[in-house]
């Protein structure tokens, strides 16, 4: 097996292991926590103007504009982590459909790997700084993946061309 | 070559096929497993949107609503009660989404493992055991996760997780244990210096697989140009829209104005669904994509006649595009969208149905061509 199918596919494999072990500590430690938590605020804040109190009723909904923030995005993690992972595993099993050299296909399964960790990482580094730091790596690891799959499927067609030439 | 040696060429071939594809063998109960999976998850979303999806989001803003006059009034306990509702049927749509979602990724997983099967060094003993462990566990979560809401905590001992929820976790764990299994085995190989095995489900290079594949490389960067459009132009947009909505209702709720309340409400019944939308568009087009890539490397499995195969792929491949396509028109055209994307599922259901017909046909082929001939009732 080529050293980029080998890259993609254990890359891959290894970031569905860990996207699925991300989701299970959520699962078990954190989610039911959290669900309760964007009720209990939000449910107070409405009781809060029930009562005419302002104040309380602010900060409530302060309260679920945070916990809702977070909870978006750790679920977001775990999806985007796991998704494409499973992208990586396909594309890796047919990564001898894409005809470009050896060297370019490391450097593009370089991308779509760097991309597939970075891209839900910085989604993560949200939870824990509002700045533009964590949106601007969430921004490259996307943009990453975007551009080795079109570098990708470019190679696809080259292939198909050259194919129907022959 | 001699009648003689041509039957027995095509004997030893058809045995080398049944050795990686065994009945009850690894890659047979991966491949047919993930396809039981999928079908079943298709199902059962297209199933959960006719019939659950939308009388569930109606159940919710009324009750949003009903929390919101109660605030108006004045009245704390009435507005309380009406969100455990809220919370309640939140529950109910989340556990279901979940179940959808779980159910089909592990198919599409499951069917990845069927393909890696060769380049895992372990015994065949051994990979069906992990098949076997791997199928117990995708189904375990999503049904466990699906009786969440049924369930609840009772006789629980935990304080926030029942177990329902305590299943499910346990189904996910012996999913991760299996993939990290199956990463190890390939891990055997790659050190081992092991050269590739021959495979013809890589080999192939035919019509429908090509169409498949290439078109799933279409739709998963579709997908990936509406998440990034959606990241950049909208999503931090309704994310503030949210909350303001929600403190819009609240502060006109306390301030006693029963229009800034009844506007806000009814712009956030808009804003949750335009949310729903482009997230359910962007994940579809994603998904659809990796089966169509998936399902291009099954098609010499797939025992139906070329232009058959060609039809299906194209089927799958057009349910596809049009499924998210008119999920994101639903915001525009209404229930017309609404019920044409569900037919675009039931495009993609009969497609993978006709396929996996296909594969059932080649494992009924492929074991009775190596039956023993011998014994009672052979033929004579």
């Amino acid at each position: 097996m080529s050293r980029s199918r080998r890259l993609l596919i254990v890359g891959g494999i290894a970031l569905a292991v860990w996207g699925m072990s991300y989701g299970l500590w959520y699962a078990v430690f954190a989610e039911h926590q959290a669900l309760d938590n964007i009720g209990a605020s939000l449910a107070g804040s409405f009781a809060a103007a029930a009562e005419r109190n302002p104040v309380s009723m602010e900060t409530s909904l302060e309260h679920y504009r945070e916990a809702k923030y977070i909870y978006d995005r750790q679920v977001d993690v775990h999806g985007h982590w796991i998704g494409l992972a499973m992208l990586l595993i396909v594309l890796g099993i047919g990564f001898d459909r894409v005809n470009f050299s050896e060297r370019l296909k490391v450097f593009l399964a370089l991308g779509l790997l760097l991309g597939a960790v970075i891209f839900p990482l910085g989604v993560l580094l949200q939870t824990l700084s509002h700045g533009a730091f964590p949106r601007a790596i969430a921004i490259a690891g996307s943009a990453l993946v975007i551009a080795a799959l079109l570098g990708s499927a470019a190679g696809v067609v080259a292939r198909d061309s050259s194919a129907g030439a022959g | 070559m001699s009648g003689s040696q041509a039957l027995t060429s095509v004997s030893s071939s058809r045995e080398r096929e049944l050795a990686g594809f065994a009945a009850l063998g690894a890659r047979r109960l991966f491949l047919l497993g993930g396809v039981a999976l999928i079908l079943t998850g298709m199902l059962f979303g297209d199933i959960f949107a006719v019939f659950t999806l939308h009388q569930n989001a109606a159940q919710v803003g009324a009750n949003l609503a009903a929390a919101a006059q109660a605030a108006l009034a004045g009245n704390r306990q009435v507005v309380l009660a009406n969100f455990k509702n809220v919370g309640a049927f939140l529950e109910n749509r989340g556990t279901k989404v979940d179940t959808h979602v779980h159910i089909i990724d592990f198919g599409y997983l499951a069917l990845m493992l069927a393909i890696l099967q060769p380049w895992l060094v372990f015994t065949e003993s051994v990979k069906r055991k992990l098949a076997w462990l791997f199928l117990t566990g995708a189904w375990l979560l999503p049904v466990a996760v699906y009786l969440i809401h049924y369930v609840g905590l009772a006789r629980s001992p935990l304080k926030t997780i029942g177990w329902a929820s305590i299943a499910a976790d346990f189904g996910g764990l012996l999913v991760i244990i299996v993939t990290f299994v199956c990463l190890l085995g390939l891990w055997r190989h790659f050190r081992g210096k092991l050269a590739g095995p021959p495979d013809t489900l890589l080999a192939d290079r035919s019509t429908e697989g090509r169409m498949l594949f290439a078109g799933g490389i279409a739709l998963v960067l579709l997908g990936f140009f509406h998440g990034a459009y959606y990241a950049a132009t909208d999503l931090y947009r309704h994310e503030a829209q949210d909350y303001s909505l929600l403190a819009r209702m609240s502060a006109g709720a306390a301030e006693g104005a029963g229009t800034v309340v009844e506007e806000a409400l009814a712009g956030y019944g808009q804003l949750q669904g335009t949310k729903a939308m482009n997230i359910a568009a962007h994940a579809h087009s994603i998904e659809f994509g990796l089966l169509a890539i998936t399902l291009a490397f099954f098609q010499p499995y797939v025992r139906l006649r070329a232009s058959w195969k060609r039809l299906w792929a194209g089927v799958l491949l057009l349910g596809s595009l049009l499924l998210p396509l008119c999920v994101l028109l639903e915001m525009r055209f209404g229930l017309v969208a609404g019920g044409l994307a569900d037919v675009a599922g039931l495009l993609i259901i009969f497609a993978l149905l006709a396929m996996g017909i296909g594969i059932l046909r080649y494992t009924g082929e492929l074991d009775a061509s190596v039956r023993p001939t011998s014994g009672w009732g052979a033929p004579r």
